[in-house]
């Protein structure tokens, strides 16, 4: 056998809190070797990216700490030994890509000078070479018009040609193994498939080894030849990708593997009435300029939708960022200023005062997609869901009230004994309950759904699907589901929208678009979400 | 059926729920808060020094007066700090109120009587008499402070004077507060043409002179304390107004709070109640140096001579005899030292403050 490139070997690593040690990962082992992807996959919290920044030393020392454990690169230690020797490995032998592009390039720097600086440090090259090379990199990574981007700054470039930066800045040193801690996570399905397909490429290129960190099980099959699944800081099973996957020993692995979809179908509620209802709908933002501040542009963020949302049934709106289905659902709700007729229960809704609106608030409600950010760190769980009840006045006194929050508390699944705990004090996936809690507490007949489930895990995005659904069938609520995800969607709506620059690209049926899709965008978004495949139709240019 | 479980979960409840405090929930968060606090032991230890000196002072009638704290006449007690008696209700020969100091009526009460005085026997404003040396004089068993040079007592005039300094100090920051925090608020909520003019209109009312307006007032009208208050009140409210409605600014647009009005709650509730405690934090920790500068605007005012009616207590005006008396040292020394360990407590006590609401102390143990 021959000997690994990296070798990590019982590492465990502590991080010390207050008032208590936690162990984040605890005694794992993998080996890299030559020109390999070893991917390390497992839901938020297994510990995943910290193994990987432990091999980098990049966490925050003295707080965490290595209790026992080896990691030799080339049989070389690396714990333990002096910063100066580890600065020459890191950036160097080994390198790193991050999950979030935006916030790992310096907004106040060019591309060209964050680039250079890497050669400058670590290769002593001066600054026209540094140049020169910077130049081949970017081309290399696959970015056009290099000597217009390499004097731009990180906000001007998309998303996808962030991650790309990013990449060739890893490249510069032409490292041996290529971390990647979750690099698709923040971009969009067709962006992804192609960043995925640069990364292998570039793989075979150079011969490096990479580890791949992921949560995404398509990922791990597309692109790992071994598979380490971590739970709990442990890697509960490792071995051939195909293999792990195929036949999987451990429950755990299982439980991933069988967290999809695939068991759940829609409401079966074929034909009702109509309950909301759109026209022409339109959400232009003025850009404006000059010393009388004159309107001379429109960002169209929403361009001239019809929907229509049925009883009992979902409206999926499909769509990559900035494609205006966000400002959709919120124009409908009134809750920004819109042009274009919206019919809520055979009334017009669009004309009316928004003191008039408030009373129409308790039958059309949202649930948000970040269950962090959406709850109000400093109320109970019990005050949150009291909140509406008080607005609209339901229950007449305090116990009717606790009775109704209890109700809603049971529906949705959760604890009612833990209504007075604060928001901070549940998972992910419990604040995105305590989210819907709020919202059917007042029983509406409209909800829309803003990404509910792209912040959750995969196992938990298929349990709050599944409970969404079967509210839905329980209480008739109509709902406008909007997401990224095309997995999502396909799994809960019965009819579809894609959009794209704020106007809708193709519209129907459920199984018809993403059985027959006909437009040359649905084909290269379908590709990409289900075989993580780009496909350059004329019409997807990423910029 | 739900009923019953009701009842069976309060039972549950009893201590699942938080500690409680005066009937309020104590949050982990406040918890935590208080403990960040007093971790920070110098500012911990400063605010009881200052409560017990401020406490101390709000006393100031019965630790410094020259009225008895109690009079025995004639088998009856009198409260003379309370009510005001005639002379002759001691037998004296005038209508007015009995000067217990004169020697006279002191006579005339032991003869029938006694008296218990305070632990001073000066107020701010009496001139000591039979001093042996001409005033300013030097401090003795008796003024311990010496006096300054109208032959008032330096202590009695220092505890009149901290506390005068303490309540203008807390009377200005809390009613700037309250304005300052209201317009703030206004102005990052709603945004647009409101925030716009409201900046227009702070940027210009800012740069009006304060001192040469307040030296203007003083020379037309006499200042009195609640006349000076208004006037500073004036022009200190914009020190809070550029934190909060950034807060405001940045709080709009959080999920929470357009969850709260998608549930159909109104603009007023919707500050008060999910926006306003995120602005809390700031003006929190901006609270006690704002106090501090507050009392040091009185005090520069006092020294100048524009601040407080003569004859009031006033460290300012103590600094200014201590400056135009430096052959009497005791009255410069006594109102710096009061002055620089007022204002000393003051931000130690703001800075333990700001630890306690700084999330990025001991997060670990609270991440999400």
């Amino acid at each position: 056998m021959e000997n690994p490139l990296l070798s990590v070997k019982n590492l465990s690593v502590d991080f010390k809190a207050s008032s208590h040690t936690v162990h984040a990962v605890k005694s794992v082992s993998f080996d890299i070797l030559n020109g390999e992807t070893i991917a390390l996959v497992g839901e938020s919290g297994s510990g995943k990216s910290v193994t990987a920044l432990s091999i980098v030393q990049l966490l925050p020392y003295p707080l965490a700490s290595h209790p026992n454990g080896s990691i030799k690169f080339k049989s070389k230690e690396i714990i333990g030994s002096p910063p100066g020797a580890i600065q020459s490995i890191r950036g160097n032998k080994i390198a790193m890509v991050f999950q979030e592009p935006m916030t790992s390039l310096n907004p106040l720097h060019t591309i060209e000078k964050q680039i250079g600086e890497i050669l400058q440090i670590h290769k002593g090259l001066d600054k026209n070479i540094a140049r020169i090379r910077s130049l081949e990199l970017l081309e290399l990574v696959g970015i056009t018009d290099i000597n217009r981007h390499l004097k731009s700054y990180p906000h001007e470039l998309s998303g996808g040609q962030r991650q790309r930066v990013m990449i060739a800045m890893a490249l510069a040193n032409e490292p041996e193994i290529l971390i990647a801690d979750e690099p698709t996570t923040a971009l969009d399905v067709t962006i992804q498939a192609q960043i995925l397909e640069l990364l292998e490429n570039l793989q075979k290129k150079f011969g490096m080894s990479m580890l791949f960190i992921t949560h995404d099980l398509s990922i791990v099959k597309k692109m790992a030849n071994r598979v380490c699944v971590m739970n709990g800081g442990e890697i509960v099973e490792s071995g051939k990708t195909e293999q792990v996957l195929k036949s999987p020993k451990h429950a755990y692995t299982k439980h991933l593997l069988s967290a999809d979809f695939s068991n759940l179908s829609p409401s079966p509620v074929k034909k009702s009435k109509n309950i909301l209802y759109s026209k022409n709908l339109k959400v232009w933002f003025p850009l404006k300029s000059g010393l009388l501040r004159r309107t001379y542009k429109y960002i169209r963020a929403v361009d001239g939708i019809n929907i229509e949302v049925h009883e009992g049934r979902t409206l999926g709106v499909v769509g990559e960022s900035g494609s205006g289905k966000t400002t959709l659902g919120m124009a409908l709700l009134r809750l920004i200023s819109s042009d274009g007729m919206i019919k809520f229960n055979e009334k017009r809704i669009d004309k009316i005062t928004l003191k008039k609106m408030r009373p129409l608030r308790r039958e059309m409600q949202i649930v948000f997609q970040d269950p962090y950010g959406s709850l109000s760190p400093r109320m109970s769980i019990s005050q949150i869901i009291e909140e509406g009840l008080k607005i609209h006045k339901i229950g007449n006194t305090d116990s009717d009230r606790n009775d109704l929050i209890i109700q809603s508390m049971e529906e949705v699944g959760l604890d009612p004994t833990s209504r007075y705990r604060y928001p901070h004090e549940f998972s992910g996936g419990q604040r995105q309950r305590i989210a819907i809690a709020r919202a059917i507490a007042l029983k509406p007949k409209f909800i829309v759904l803003d990404e509910p489930t792209s912040a959750l895990d995969r196992s938990v995005q298929v349990q709050i699907i599944n409970l969404l659904i079967n509210l839905q069938i329980k209480h008739k609520i109509a709902y406008l589901f909007i997401s990224h995800d095309l997995k999502v969607i396909r799994a809960i709506s019965d009819e579809v929208i894609v959009m794209r620059n704020g106007k809708v690209v193709e519209q129907g049926p459920s199984d018809n678009i993403f059985d027959h899709p006909k437009k040359p965008y649905t084909k290269a978004l379908m590709a990409a979400a289900f075989n993580l495949e780009a496909i350059d139709s004329n019409k997807t240019n990423t910029k | 059926m739900l009923r019953e479980k009701t009842h069976d979960l309060k039972n549950k409840e009893q201590h699942t729920r938080k500690m409680k405090f005066l009937n309020h929930t104590i949050t982990p968060l406040t918890e935590r808060r208080l403990n960040n606090f007093k971790s920070n032991k110098r500012g911990y230890w400063s605010l009881w020094v200052f409560l017990l000196l401020f406490i101390f002072t709000l006393f100031a009638e019965f630790i410094a007066n020259d009225k008895p704290l109690l009079i025995q006449f004639n088998k009856k007690f009198y409260y003379p700090i309370f009510t005001s008696y005639p002379e002759t209700t001691f037998n004296g020969d005038f209508e007015t109120e009995a000067d217990y100091t004169d020697p006279f009526v002191a006579e005339l009460i032991n003869e029938k009587g006694w008296m218990i005085w305070p632990m001073i026997p000066y107020s701010f404003d009496t001139p000591v008499i039979n001093l042996k040396t001409p005033a300013p004089s030097a401090p003795t068993t008796q003024n311990w402070l010496g006096t300054d040079d109208q032959a008032r007592d330096v202590s009695a005039r220092l505890i009149y004077g901290f506390r005068i300094s303490v309540l203008f100090g807390f009377t200005l920051t809390i009613l700037s507060s309250i304005i300052g925090v209201a317009s703030g608020a206004v102005q990052g909520y709603f945004g647009g043409w409101t925030d716009l003019l409201f900046q227009r209109f702070i940027e210009i009312w800012s740069s009006l002179p304060t001192l040469f307006l307040l030296i203007i007032l003083a020379s037309v009208v006499e200042p009195t304390f609640w006349l000076l208050l208004g006037l500073m009140l004036l022009f200190s409210w914009m020190s809070l107004v550029g934190v909060v409605r950034a807060e405001f600014l940045r709080a709009r647009n959080f999920d929470y709070v357009r969850a709260a009005r998608a549930l159909g709650m109104n603009n007023r509730l919707i500050m008060i109640r999910h926006v306003l405690p995120n602005a809390m934090v700031a003006t929190i920790t901006f609270l006690p140096f704002i106090t501090a500068s507050s009392v040091t605007v009185l005090t520069s005012l006092d020294f100048l001579g524009f601040g407080l009616p003569p004859g009031s207590p006033s460290l300012g005006e103590m600094l200014k005899q201590g400056k135009e008396n430096l052959q009497a040292p005791w009255l410069g020394i006594t109102a710096f030292l009061a002055i620089a360990i007022m204002l000393s407590l003051m931000i130690f006590i703001g800075e333990a403050i700001r630890d306690a609401y700084d999330p990025r102390k001991q997060i670990s143990a609270y991440k999400r």
